[in-house]
């Protein structure tokens, strides 16, 4: 893993203040600069500059695709080492996943490459399945979600 | 519980989904480029909020810049009489930030509960998911955790155009 961007207090407010609730408002940025005790200006030079050092990975709303008909699917393969760089290519490469992961385990879990598909229509999701299946030639196992029991980002910044 | 959006909402998606623009007046930019008055676009925001399309607005973090360099994805094998009963009980920790139910794939996946961990550290994580063991007791069968290991790729949702 490469080495995290060094930030600095006011980062840390920052992250810490806007993980949620951020306002529907004529000038939000300065609404929220005006609750961490920054400018405007500021606040937005820094979101720009945690944004670019990827510290942040986005800002704005956060979709709920099943609340507009679509589906968020989480889907596992097996990729052999051998094959890892081209099969990492594929799945990278379709607009449908929206992030992908390698994961290990210390049982030598059967699957190391770990991805969420996000789609407008539930049909998209076998659709990608099927893209993806038949440029890798190896098989994607779905695990849609059941039922939700808890969801919320909570993490407080540590560094 | 879905309901579909009307053009000018899926325009609304499409032109925030890779985020908000950082000026002063973010709302107003948008209400301009999609042809809607400033008022209006609030209100549709306020809405898609208020029916859950919009989870929330704001920051997401990296979570290795912000010092959980450790995640684990922790997945059990629990009887599927007790797993919602159990489901709420290990999301309520605080250290879990996901927790679902998922259906399991035999041979090769016993597992049908999901909980993701975040800690500093690879030990963390371990005493995190030796708690959650606790609490499950003799329900859980089986468990692993798998840790993330590289960030592929992570963009979010990209609805097409």
């Amino acid at each position: 893993m490469p080495e995290p961007a060094p930030i600095d207090a006011v980062d840390r407010a920052i992250i810490d203040r806007l993980q949620g609730g951020f306002p529907i408002s004529e000038r939000p940025y300065a609404q929220v600069a005006g609750w961490l005790g920054i400018d405007e200006g500021e606040l937005l030079e820094r979101l720009g500059r945690l944004l670019a050092t990827r510290v942040l990975t986005r800002f704005g709303p956060m979709f709920q695709v099943e609340r507009m008909g679509g589906a968020f699917v989480l889907a596992a393969m097996a990729v052999p080492e051998s094959d890892w760089l081209r099969v990492r290519a594929i799945v990278d490469s379709l607009p449908e996943v929206a992030h992908n992961y390698r994961r290990e385990s210390d049982r030598n879990s059967a699957f190391n490459m770990w991805f969420v598909l996000a789609t407008e229509s539930a049909a998209g999701i076998a659709a990608a399945i099927g893209r993806i299946e038949e440029r890798s030639g190896l098989p994607v196992f779905a695990f849609p979600k059941l039922r939700e029991y808890f969801v919320e980002m909570k993490l407080a910044v540590r560094t | 519980m879905s309901q579909p959006l009307d053009d000018i909402d899926r325009r609304l998606v499409l032109a925030t989904q890779g985020g908000l623009p950082l000026v002063a007046r973010p709302y107003h930019q948008l209400a301009e480029q999609l042809g809607v008055s400033p008022a209006e676009l609030m209100a549709r925001l306020q809405r898609m909020l208020g029916n859950g399309i919009i989870r929330r607005i704001g920051a997401v973090p990296n979570h290795y810049a912000i010092g959980y360099t450790a995640n684990g994805m922790s997945v059990w094998d629990v009887p599927d009489e007790v797993i919602d009963e159990l489901g709420n009980r290990v999301g309520e920790l605080d250290f879990v930030t996901h927790c679902y139910h998922r259906p399991r794939r035999l041979p090769e996946w016993p597992y049908n509960l999901f909980a993701m961990v975040h800690g500093g550290s690879r030990d963390e994580v371990l005493r995190q998911v030796a708690e959650i063991a606790r609490l499950l007791g003799p329900a859980c069968r089986a468990h692993d955790v798998l840790f993330s290991t590289e960030i592929l790729k992570k963009t979010g949702l990209r609805i097409g155009g």
